[in-house]
């Protein structure tokens, strides 16, 4: 096929939709390189979809370019199908096939012969374990195992690029895990996986991601990188009333936000506000003016949801070691 | 009842809460609203043209073999009725059969060699009129048509047969050529044309209808035949109609539309496994006709068979035109209705074809059951052959490669 340079797998610029008025995605720059995990994260109705689609060629951008594959999409899209797999957010399987049935439809959709299409169902069924559901209808099985399925058909013709719109919604722990190891295995067959989600624990595990909002790609980077901006910012609170001290810590004007994990409060500082180490002190004497006695406050690490945090807030990270933008309030 | 909302106004809040819900629902619905409009206007305006048992305009041929001023003139008084269109004049009598076996006539007009000679020795002429009867009421009207004319020819022979000298360049002026005839033949002979005469009751031209395909005239024969293309319109349409916006309801169709399969081959995939379906319909339509109404299969199963395929793909490829536009099943079964409509009404099925006023006759040719009716009750209530029909097939074929473009086109591998 193309030969594998050093083009990116995915490359847009400027990418727009509108529905109506709304404008669902709004001039987003991505490049995706060969072999990468890349997530896309974002509240519901940040553009996650819009964009994947796009990327497919199932909805016409309004602005912007895109290359896939080093073809032009959605213009040259139709000779990409078979090099990628696509799993869409609601399963969208045929519930009234079963297993093997929707497996053997996708090879041979995918334009497999009927002795590869055999080889590769057997092994699919094989590498999901899906071989004891094999002859069950789609519309049997759970949250899980249908997800299980939706994998096994995307990847049926062995895709260089898979496009995942939130996989795993919906869908109980150990059934995440697994899947992610799956991922992992795949990516490290050299696939690029396009995946998106909102689950802070699964961003995590991206080699890069990117963080919609509105539309807009307000931040990319590897989640390393990303919380990186915010180091010096994070304060953890140890106090047995968590309650009361999140409510007299919410008043002050160095807090951007505070969680509650069980008894320690994790406190995100404005940007303008001392590095963590100095207002720890600063923090501790709120609380004990507010009748709080027994806290102890240390600088802590930051995280993806501090970073979520900080862009819900109003904060900008444009990219890794851009600089900080805060925004007049 | 006790304090504040009693449980009967209760529900009926909500029942006006799911009221309003609906009319709200309904009201951005647009297609449904166009239907609420566009289903009864198209139904008064279809049922207001197509109901007209007042039969016209009977597609006609006309073999005459006595080829005198005389027989050229009763055709001519017999297309002057309206419910003869003479359109072409045969030689013999195979081709006008195979006329009527095609269906391209409804009937045929049989002058004898003898026409002219019999009527100036006063023998009273005969006419027949082969009526194609597979269609009972085209038989009926003809028959109607053909004794009507009879009877008042008598009438207006009558006055001039008693000596009255008729004037050379009256209004009636067959009626007087036969008067004079009659004032020219001897007394003896004169008097069979006399008012009370055998001959005037018996009618100086007696016009024999000869009811072909169908001699009892039974309207299950006529109907039988038919239904096969009423029921193969619904059934099949309603069954592509819901295939494409069934996978978009169901959000298969996202899957679908990221595979490398092309339109074409969607569409042509969609319609294959319902000519099989399709033909077990015709299939069981015929067996229950023949077991519960006696209906004659005069002509070859297989014909019928491969006549009836490029029928049901029109009819699948109108399916899935629909599907491509429709955004629920509900919209698609709303659409095929649209079309199933004027299929049932125009095609000839309801009424018949010639007693529709030219404009809905034009817009029954595009229909493909109006084809398909002429291709089925010629196959078997006529014996026809294909072959004979190829004019009927070729519109099919034409609607069906059109509505395949046209669903091809209008389906968009996109979401929105």
């Amino acid at each position: 096929m193309s030969p594998v340079g050093p083009e990116p797998v995915i490359e847009t610029r400027g990418l727009s939709r509108n529905f109506g008025t709304v404008r669902a995605v709004d001039g987003v720059d991505l490049t995706i390189e060969r072999g990468e995990i890349f997530g896309c994260l974002g509240p519901n109705g940040s553009g996650k979809s819009t964009l994947m689609r796009m990327l497919l060629g199932l909805l016409a951008p309004t602005a912007g370019s895109a290359r896939v594959l080093d073809c032009e999409v959605p213009r040259d899209v139709e000779r990409l199908r078979s090099r990628i797999g696509y799993m869409t957010q609601r399963f969208s399987l045929y519930t009234d096939l079963s297993v093997r049935e929707n497996l053997e439809f996708a090879a041979e959709i995918f334009g497999l012969a009927h002795a590869e299409r055999n080889e590769r169902v057997a092994s699919a069924l094989a590498a999901h374990d899906l071989g004891p559901h094999a002859d069950h209808l789609a519309e049997s099985l759970s949250g899980g195992w249908r997800q299980r399925l939706a994998l096994a058909v995307a990847t049926i013709h062995a895709p260089e690029l898979l496009v995942l719109d939130e996989p795993t919604a919906g869908v109980d722990p150990r059934s995440r895990r697994e899947f992610w190891e799956r991922l992992f295995d795949l990516a490290g067959t050299g696939v690029t996986i396009f995946v998106s989600t909102h689950y802070m624990d699964e961003a995590v595990r991206c080699h890069r991601l990117c963080i919609l909002r509105e539309g807009r790609r307000v931040a990319e980077g590897s989640p390393g990188a990303l919380v990186q901006p915010l180091a010096g910012r994070v304060v953890d609170v140890h106090v047995e009333a968590a309650e009361r001290a999140i409510a007299a810590l919410r008043g002050s004007p160095l807090v951007v936000s505070t969680t509650q994990l069980g008894d320690t409060v994790h406190v995100l500082l404005r940007p303008d506000a001392p590095a963590a180490s100095e207002a720890a002190g600063s923090l501790e004497q709120i609380l004990a003016a507010a009748g709080i006695t027994g806290a102890r406050a240390v600088a802590g690490a930051p995280n993806l949801e501090d970073v979520f945090v900080a862009l819900l807030a109003g904060e900008r990270f444009d990219g890794p070691g851009a600089p900080r933008l805060p925004v007049s309030p | 009842m006790s304090g504040g909302v009693s449980p009967v106004r209760s529900s009926l809040r909500r029942v006006l809460a799911v009221a309003r819900k609906e009319f709200r629902q309904l009201r951005r619905d647009r297609l449904t609203l166009g239907m609420i409009v566009g289903i009864p206007s198209l139904q008064l305006v279809l049922f207001g043209y197509a109901i007209n048992l007042d039969i016209r305009h009977v597609p006609t041929a006309v073999l005459d073999r006595s080829a005198s001023a005389f027989s050229r003139k009763v055709i001519g008084e017999l297309a002057a009725t309206q419910t003869f269109s003479i359109e072409r004049h045969v030689r013999d009598e195979r081709e006008a059969v195979r006329l009527l076996e095609s269906s391209q006539v409804g009937a045929v007009i049989v002058i004898p060699p003898d026409f002219e000679s019999r009527i100036r020795r006063g023998r009273g002429a005969e006419i027949s009129i082969l009526a194609d009867a597979s269609n009972p009421t085209v038989a009926s009207a003809v028959t109607l048509a053909g004794q009507g004319y009879a009877r008042t020819l008598a009438a207006r022979v009558a006055p001039f047969s008693t000596g009255v000298p008729p004037p050379s360049d009256g209004p009636d002026a067959l009626g007087a050529a036969l008067g004079a005839l009659a004032l020219r033949l001897p007394p003896r002979d004169r008097a069979t044309f006399g008012p009370e005469s055998e001959l005037v009751r018996q009618e100086p031209i007696r016009i024999e209808v000869l009811p072909f395909y169908n001699p009892e005239r039974r309207t299950a024969v006529f109907i039988v035949p038919g239904l096969i293309g009423v029921i193969l319109t619904m059934t099949m349409m309603l069954m592509t109609a819901l295939a494409l916006v069934r996978e978009r309801e169901r959000d298969t169709f996202e899957f679908l539309i990221a595979t490398p399969i092309r339109r074409p081959e969607l569409m042509v995939g969609k319609i294959l496994p319902y000519l099989l379906v399709g033909h077990v319909q015709v299939a069981i339509v015929l067996t229950l006709g023949v077991l519960l109404f006696d209906v004659p299969i005069r002509g070859s199963i297989v014909e019928l068979g491969i006549g009836a395929l490029p029928f049901l793909g029109a009819m699948l490829a109108m399916g899935l035109v629909v599907s491509a536009v429709a955004r629920s099943q509900f919209q698609a079964t709303q659409m095929s209705f649209f079309f199933f409509l004027p299929s049932m009404l125009l095609s000839g099925f309801m009424f018949p074809f010639e007693a529709m006023p030219r404009p809905a006759q034009w817009i029954g040719e595009l229909l493909p059951l109006t084809h398909f009716l002429r291709i089925v009750r010629g196959v078997v209530l006529k014996g026809s052959s294909i072959a004979d029909m190829l004019p009927e097939v070729g519109a099919i074929l034409l609607f069906l490669a059109v509505a395949l473009a046209v669903a091809t086109v209008s389906f968009r591998k996109r979401l929105a």
